[in-house]
C-alpha cells in the first residue's frame, strides 16, 4: 500500500534551494496528519552527499541521495529516470516538490510516468479522507480551484515563498541511502551547454521577499537606479511592468505579471505602475502592497494596502533616506 | 535520428506544402499544440455549480503562449521546409482559434472535440489524446505554449513528451537551430538562463521573449479558409472517453471560488511629497512591520 510523503529536494551548485525548506516543512506537516513518514530525495553531481544530511533536520526519516556526474546540472531525462525508479520501488503516497523552474519541468513528467496527474503551483494543501487536496490559482489568480488527487501517488508542486518554513531541529537525524543510478541513452539525449547566471547578486523575483517595481511612470531606463538602490537597502530585487519591458527599459526576466513572473513577496512597492489586471495577476498575492503614482485613479490603488498619490520622483528619494535612517537604528 | 513519419505521409506532405519543399533537403513535420482560452481582459465568473466558470459573454482567443509556439513552428518551416500542423482540444468554438493559426501560416489543423473531454481537469488525460494524434500524424518537433492562461497548469507539453518517449525543453525563451536535426535553447530559470542542446524529435514549450508572433494577414485569412481542418472525436482516434476524458481523470476539481478580497488600503497623507515619504516609511516599519 502506498505510504509516505516523498519530498524532491533541489540544489544548485551544492546549495539547497530555499523552496526546498518550505516543501519539507509542509511535507512534514502532511506526513504527521496522515500518520506516515517523511522521505527526501536529492540528486546532484559529485559532492552532493555532503549537503544531504541537513535535510534530516526537517524530519525526514530517510534521505535518498543520487550522486553522479550526469546529475550535476538539472536535466529532465536523468532526473525523472532516477526519481521515477525510486518512486516505483518505495511506493510513496504523496510526492511534493517546489514549483520552481525545475519542479515545473520535472514533476509533470514524473507524474505521467507514474500514471497520474499533478497539481501545479499549489498555494495551500490539505488532506481529506486520505486524499491530497491542493488550492491553486487559475485564470491568473482571478479564481482559485480546490483540486483533489484521485490516483496514487498524489503529486503536487508548491509555489515558492508561500508555505511556512519551520525551524530545523538539529537533533533529528535521517538515515542516508545512496541510490545506484542507471541511465539509458534515451535519458541522456539533452546536454547542458552552460548555466548563465545574471550578475547582480539580487534574489530572483520569484524568491524575493521585497520587490521594488517600476512601470511607465519611470519615464526611462536611466531612472531605475533609485529603485535598485532601494531594493538593495531592503534586501530585495527590482521588477518591472510590461510597459517598461515592452519599451525596452528593463529585460523580459524582470517583468511581473500574467505573461511575466508571478511573485509572492512580503513587500511589493509599485512605482509609476497603473495596475492593469495582467500586472495584478502577477503580484496580487503579495503580503503588503505599496503604490506610488501621481494618478489618483490608477487601478493599482484598489489593490494597494498603502497608497501615495504623488510624483514618484519626489517621493522615492526621501523615502530611500528614511529607510536608510530606520535601517541604521 | 530517423523521422517519426510513416512513408505514406510523404506524398501528402508534398501536396500540403505546395512544392515549396522541393528545393530543401529535409522534410520536417512540425506540430504545434494550441489551446483556445478566454481573453486576459475577460471578467471570469464562477458558474452556478461552483466547479467551473460561466462561459457566456467571453471573448475567446488563442492562448498567448501558444502564439509563440505557432510563430516558432512557422519559422522552422521557413527555414527547413515541411508542414506545420496545429493540433488542439476544444469544443466547436475552438475552430476559430485553429483558423487563426492557419491564417498565420500553418498548413492544416486538427481539433479534437468530444463531450467526454468537457470539464476534464487532468493534464494527463489531455496529454494522452494529443499524444495519440501526434503518433498518428508523425512529428519531428512539437511546439506548445509553456502554459495555458485558463488553468495555468503548465503541464501538457511535458506530459506529451513523456507519453511519446521524447525529451522536452521547457520555458524556452531563445532557440537556435544548429542544423536541421539539432537545436540549442535558452531556458528561463531562477537567476539566469540554462542553455541546453538536443536533437529531434523533441517537445519545446515556449516562453515569452522567444519571438514576436506575426499577425494574420488578410491574404492569410483568406487562404486559411481553404486549408484542411479536421474535427475528430475520441472514437475516431481509437480512444475511450472513460480513460482519457473527465471520467478517467486522476484529479478532480472540487470547487472553484473567488479569492477573498483584500482589505481596503489607506492613502498616506501629507503636505509635501517628503512628508508622505516619511509617513510611508514609518507606517511600513511600525504598522506593517515589513521593513
Amino acid at each position: 500500500m502506498a505510504s509516505g510523503v516523498l519530498v524532491i529536494c533541489e540544489q544548485r551548485g551544492g546549495v539547497i534551494r530555499k523552496v526546498t525548506w518550505e516543501v519539507l516543512s509542509e511535507g512534514r506537516r502532511l506526513a504527521s496528519q496522515l500518520g506516515e513518514e517523511l522521505f527526501a530525495v536529492l540528486l546532484g553531481g559529485p559532492g552532493v552527499m555532503g549537503v544531504a544530511e541537513a535535510l534530516g533536520h526537517w524530519g525526514a526519516v530517510r534521505v535518498y541521495v543520487a550522486e553522479d556526474g550526469e546529475l550535476s546540472d538539472y536535466r529532465g531525462g536523468p532526473y525523472v529516470r532516477v526519481i521515477g525508479d525510486l518512486a516505483r520501488r518505495i511506493g510513496p503516497n504523496l510526492i511534493l516538490m517546489g514549483a520552481s523552474s525545475t519542479g515545473k519541468d520535472l514533476a509533470p513528467r514524473l507524474a505521467a510516468r507514474l500514471g497520474v496527474g499533478c497539481l501545479s503551483d499549489c498555494v495551500g494543501l490539505s488532506v481529506r479522507d486520505g486524499r491530497l487536496v491542493g488550492r491553486r490559482p487559475i485564470y491568473a489568480g482571478k479564481l482559485y480551484a480546490e483540486v483533489m488527487c484521485k490516483g496514487v501517488p498524489q503529486v503536487a508542486t508548491l509555489r515558492p515563498n508561500v508555505f511556512e518554513r519551520l525551524e530545523p531541529d538539529v537533533s533529528l537525524r535521517a538515515e542516508v541511502e545512496r541510490l545506484e543510478v542507471q541511465f539509458d541513452e534515451v535519458d541522456l539525449r539533452v546536454r547542458q551547454v552552460e548555466l548563465r547566471e545574471e550578475a547582480g547578486g539580487r534574489p530572483d523575483l520569484t524568491e524575493a521577499e521585497v520587490i521594488v517595481s517600476g512601470g511607465r511612470g519611470m519615464k526611462g531606463p536611466e531612472n531605475y537606479g533609485m529603485l535598485e538602490e532601494l531594493a538593495d537597502l531592503l534586501g530585495g530585487t527590482v521588477g518591472a511592468s510590461r510597459a517598461a519591458v515592452d519599451a525596452g527599459w528593463r529585460p523580459q526576466s524582470d517583468q511581473v505579471g500574467q505573461t511575466g513572473k508571478v511573485v509572492t513577496p512580503n513587500l511589493y512597492i509599485a512605482c509609476g505602475i497603473s495596475g492593469s489586471i495582467q500586472h495584478l495577476a502577477g503580484m496580487g498575492t503579495s503580503k503588503v502592497i505599496v503604490a506610488i503614482n501621481k494618478d489618483p485613479d490608477a487601478p493599482i490603488f484598489q489593490k494597494a494596502d498603502y497608497g501615495v498619490v504623488d510624483d514618484l520622483f519626489k517621493v522615492v528619494p526621501p523615502f530611500i533616506e528614511e529607510v536608510r535612517k530606520l535601517k541604521a537604528e | 535520428m530517423k523521422s517519426a513519419i510513416p512513408s505514406s505521409r510523404i506524398d501528402e506532405r508534398s501536396r500540403l506544402d505546395n512544392g515549396v519543399n522541393e528545393e530543401r533537403r529535409f522534410i520536417v513535420d512540425i506540430v504545434v499544440l494550441m489551446k483556445q482560452v478566454p481573453d486576459t481582459e475577460a471578467a471570469i465568473k464562477v458558474n452556478a455549480a461552483g466547479t467551473g466558470i460561466v462561459e457566456d459573454d467571453i471573448k475567446w482567443v488563442m492562448n498567448p503562449y501558444c502564439e509563440f509556439a505557432v510563430e516558432e513552428g512557422l519559422r522552422a518551416k521557413e527555414r527547413f521546409g515541411g508542414v506545420v500542423t496545429v493540433v488542439s482540444i476544444g469544443p466547436s468554438r475552438a475552430v476559430e482559434a485553429v483558423r487563426t493559426a492557419l491564417a498565420m501560416g500553418a498548413d492544416r489543423g486538427i481539433l479534437v472535440d468530444d463531450a467526454a473531454l468537457w470539464g476534464a481537469s487532468d493534464s494527463l488525460g489531455r496529454g494522452r489524446v494529443l499524444a495519440r494524434v501526434l503518433r498518428d500524424i508523425g512529428f519531428d518537433v512539437v511546439f506548445c505554449g509553456k502554459q495555458a492562461i485558463d488553468d495555468d497548469m503548465a503541464q501538457v507539453g511535458v506530459v506529451v513528451a513523456e507519453l511519446l518517449g521524447v525529451p522536452h525543453l521547457t520555458f524556452v525563451n531563445s532557440l537556435e537551430w544548429l542544423d536541421e536535426r539539432r537545436l540549442r535553447v535558452g531556458r528561463q530559470v531562477e537567476g539566469g538562463t540554462q542553455v541546453l542542446e538536443g536533437g529531434l524529435p523533441v517537445v519545446v514549450t515556449c516562453q515569452k521573449g522567444l519571438n514576436e508572433p506575426r499577425y494574420a494577414s488578410l491574404p492569410g485569412i483568406m487562404k486559411a479558409k481553404k486549408k484542411p481542418l479536421e474535427v475528430k472525436d475520441l472514437a475516431g482516434l481509437g480512444l475511450d472517453g472513460g480513460e482519457v476524458g473527465k471520467a478517467g481523470d486522476t484529479t478532480e476539481v472540487l470547487r472553484v471560488e473567488v479569492p477573498p478580497a483584500r482589505q481596503a488600503g489607506k492613502l498616506i497623507e501629507g503636505e509635501t511629497a517628503e512628508e508622505k515619504a516619511m509617513r510611508l516609511a514609518l507606517v511600513l516599519r511600525q504598522e506593517a512591520k515589513v521593513i
